[in-house]
């Protein structure tokens, strides 16, 4: 049992987390404390969640796009075309608290995430351009977009509807982290419960033999290009919705760096295949509790990047099967000598060499 | 020298005793001794997976034992790496030559050791230590030409000088002679003889007994990760070499030829696939030709010839750019694997690695991927199908390790083989069409593959076989498609003469 835990490639970053949540414990003694006001949870651990949920949306489509092999350079300009074109909708209807207005202005912006999608789809799909080439282009061209639709300008809205999304509370608890939430449960269980994840495991490790064995490649690549941009779509929705207002050149700036970390710090390997949501839940946590850790540990943002920095590395090495065997070696050069066993199977490293003669 | 007996040998240069390595889910070795002593050379036998390139990979450094000793020349060792074992005086010469053929020939002999001059290489005492060291194995190679432009049974004699040259005590040779033609390993043997007449103790690993006899003094036999025994080459018959290394296979092989005599095709019914001047300029040309039910066709020629290609057209592969098909009589135009496998078509590729296991995943998984790829994903297998579905096939053709958690990156060769088939064999194909099944897989598994291939058939699949041997495809074929520079130029009878097939390769045409 212990066994199966030291091996779980999910131990490392969960104690990051921890180490993490602790720290801040020790810096700010209230920062576990939850308030409770008009039926609404407050704190830090409630502003972790929600600032953290639209990262985690997009890490989510991330997730299945690199697990496929590829990558998704484009969703931080998804995010701001996204929160550009509802912003602007909204702005442009005399009364932007009605319903169909802000249905109306979410659908147009999903609806365009979704044309992006298909569009990266088709490059790296049909074409067969390399997925870090197709979504540059996007990625650069994209924020150009949003600042067309925006005029350059940051477009404000008052709508009280609209703030639900990102500002607004349900259950006690934030609507975006509820989202975010919901879109992994559903993931989840559609990528475990039906055979999707094992088909999307299985182009990623050898797309040809994949092919071979008549797996639809095409059309798998290009639902999770499609699946990403939505993901996109809907975090930048939150990001205006938070603070009601689309501005195009900050909004989801930087993103694609937070989710692939997270996708990484999660466990799930940049050369594809084995995938877990669950990592890359646990890699978003990660990054959004680095980031309140910095301002409420009070280091001045020229270090902030450092820091950063310092946390990822020590979570990706503990996850590095060499340095691991390192540890485990020094470790051994006291104790009986460790034994590979089944249980290690789990988490068999990529690297290893295969043992048939 | 003359092999020597255990009583009056002299001490092991080389003693590993009690060995054992597990990986994830295989136990490779099982408290193996080996003992290698000064001046023989000595052959590891066994299949593909009975532990050879474990132990290899133990004795160099590769990989760390978990129990047992090594002992070098009466040193208790514990190698933390292959650099380790090389200051211990253990050599390797792989199969895949692993020198810079972009240096020179001297450069690589002495890559890492070059003599140096005011801090910089000595070309002219680096050239000269070289032509020494080929001088001395008798090898006519100029030093200063490039290591590349030579062919590879040079390169790997340049590679024993290398090894040579770190005054190697014991030097490893794993299957040098693969790609290597008569001639050049009659050049390598007088040179590994020259090397055991001076002391050196020669580890070799060969596939073809033909050398391991004409080479070996000493052998050790392999099976299932443990050791058979300890054999001195001279006393040791070929038929005891085999049973030793195949342990209950072998009466397989005879009931082949049997079950392949009785596999008859039935005239009456249409065939599963015709195709009619299919080809694709240049590698294929176009091939007429029909597959019925209860039928093994074979695909002969050189590598080269088309015959892949041909393959590939057929599943889809490739598209082609002439000609037609029809599929149970019906013109069908396959335009991917997925069209082809909707008609019940099943492809295994030449090329197991690239373009057929899913390595990083389980061969559960990797047995099951057609299938649900064909019932697409949002029809997953139930748990309990799939297990039903692999256990039966597991057991069914013999699948070791037995367990389906394994990833299949760490399964032999043959065992690798097995589950590619069984991945087809549980979509209940109409046509199977298999692009070199046996090749790089021991005696066992191909023993069992080719009587798979005849049982099939026997049961009404239509088989395309493509192979390299034509002893493989003369014993399991009821009709012979023969290939020759993407030409079709003859189809004969499964009872024609292997000499016969031969010639018309050779000849390119008909009499």
């Amino acid at each position: 049992m212990t066994r199966r835990v030291i091996a779980s490639p999910l131990l490392w970053p969960a104690l990051a987390l921890i180490a993490l949540l602790g720290l801040n414990v020790v810096l700010t003694p209230s920062f576990l404390a939850i308030r409770v006001e008009d039926d609404h949870l407050y704190g830090s651990l409630i502003d972790i969640l929600r600032n953290g949920a639209p990262t985690m949306l997009v890490a989510l489509g991330m997730t299945l796009v690199i697990a496929s092999r590829g990558i998704d350079l484009s969703v931080g300009a998804v995010v701001a075309i996204s929160g550009a074109l509802a912003c602007a909708h909204i702005a442009a209807q005399p009364d932007g608290n009605s319903v169909t207005t802000v249905a109306t202005a979410m659908l147009i912006a999903l609806g365009a995430a979704v044309v992006l999608g298909l569009w990266n789809g088709i490059l790296v799909s049909s074409f067969g351009i390399q997925p870090i080439i197709a979504t540059l282009v996007l990625m650069t061209a994209g924020r150009g977009i949003a600042l067309l639709i925006t005029n350059g300008q940051i477009v404000t809205v008052t709508s009280e509807r609209f703030r639900v999304l990102g500002a607004g509370y349900a259950l006690g608890l934030p609507v975006a982290i509820l989202v975010s939430l919901a879109v992994f449960a559903v993931v989840a269980t559609i990528t475990r419960r039906s055979a999707l994840g094992m088909l999307l495991e299985a182009i990623g490790v050898n797309p040809e033999a994949s092919r071979l064995a008549g797996v639809r490649y095409r059309t798998i690549v290009f639902a999770v290009y499609v699946f990403s941009a939505l993901c996109a779509g809907i975090a930048g929705l939150m990001i205006a919705s938070n603070i009601s207002a689309a501005d195009a050149n900050n909004a989801g700036l930087w993103i694609e760096m937070d989710a692939i970390l997270a996708v990484v710090i999660g466990g799930t390997s940049l050369l594809g295949g084995r995938f877990s949501l669950t990592g890359t839940i646990l890699g978003a946590l990660i990054i959004q509790t680095l980031t309140t850790t910095v301002y409420t540990a009070g280091i001045t943002p020229e270090t902030t990047l450092v820091f950063k920095a310092v946390v990822v590395i020590a979570v990706c090495l503990m996850q590095a099967p060499k340095f691991r065997r390192l540890l485990r070696r020094r470790r051994g050069a006291a104790g009986p000598p460790t034994v590979p066993d089944d249980d290690v199977a789990e988490s068999a490293p990529r690297t290893d060499t295969v043992a048939a003669s | 020298m003359a092999p020597t007996s255990t009583a009056e040998s002299p001490t092991p240069v080389v003693e590993m005793r009690d060995i054992s390595i597990s990986f994830p889910g295989v136990k490779a070795l099982d408290g193996v001794t080996f003992r290698l002593l000064p001046g023989e050379v000595h052959a590891l036998m066994g299949e593909n997976g009975a532990g050879k390139s474990t132990l290899i990979k133990a004795l160099t450094g590769v990989y760390d034992i978990d129990a047992g000793s090594i002992t070098v020349a009466g040193v208790p060792c514990r190698f933390t790496g292959p650099r380790q074992a090389q200051d211990a005086g253990i050599s390797t010469v792989y199969q895949e030559v692993n020198l810079c053929t972009n240096l020179t020939v001297a450069e690589n002999i002495l890559l890492g050791r070059e003599p140096r001059r005011f801090g910089r290489i000595d070309h002219r005492a680096l050239n000269r230590r070289a032509r020494d060291l080929l001088s001395h194995l008798e090898l006519d190679i100029d030093p200063r030409s490039t290591l590349g432009a030579h062919p590879i049974a040079i390169q790997q004699l340049v590679a024993i000088a290398r090894a040579t040259a770190v005054s190697a005590r014991v030097l490893i040779l794993d299957e040098p002679t693969s790609s290597l033609d008569a001639e050049e390993v009659a050049e390598l043997f007088r040179v590994i003889r020259q090397l055991r007449d001076n002391g050196t103790a020669v580890l070799f690993v060969s596939h073809f007994l033909d050398q391991v006899y004409e080479i070996s003094d000493r052998m050790t036999v392999l099976r299932n990760g443990r050791r058979v025994g300890e054999y001195v080459t001279a006393d040791f018959g070929r038929h005891q070499l085999v049973t030793a290394m195949l342990g209950r296979e072998l009466e397989l092989l005879d009931e082949i030829a049997e079950t392949a005599q009785e596999t008859h095709r039935n005239d009456m019914v249409p065939p599963i696939v015709s195709t009619s001047d299919i080809g694709r300029p240049p590698r294929v040309h176009p091939v007429t030709l029909d597959i019925f039910p209860g039928e093994v066709v074979g695909l002969a020629g050189l590598l080269g010839s088309g015959r892949t290609e041909f393959a590939r057209l057929l599943f889809g592969a490739d598209r082609p750019t002439s000609g037609h098909l029809s599929v149970d009589g019906k013109q069908a135009r396959l335009r991917s694997p997925r069209a082809a496998i909707a008609r019940r078509f099943a492809f295994t590729s030449e090329d197991r690695k690239a373009h057929g296991i899913v390595g990083e995943l389980s061969v559960r998984d990797n047995l099951v991927l057609a299938l649900q790829a064909r019932r697409g994903f949002a029809r997953p297998l139930s748990a309990k199908a799939k297990n039903r579905l692999v256990r039966r096939y597991m057991e069914a053709l013999d699948i070791r390790p037995r367990d389906p958690n394994t990833l299949i990156k760490n399964l032999s060769g043959g065992n690798q083989q097995k589950v590619l088939l069984a991945r087809w064999l549980i979509t209940q194909p109409a046509l199977l069409i298999l692009d070199e099944p046996t090749r790089g897989i021991d005696v066992g598994a191909k023993a069992q593959i080719q009587k798979l291939v005849t049982e099939l058939a026997a049961d009404g699949m239509a088989v395309l076989f493509i192979s390299t041997e034509l002893d493989e495809v003369v014993r399991i074929s009821d009709r012979i498609a023969l290939m020759r520079d993407g030409h079709n130029i003859a189809q004969l009878d499964g009872g024609c003469p292997v000499s016969e097939l031969t010639r018309l390769i050779a000849s390119g045409s008909q009499q």
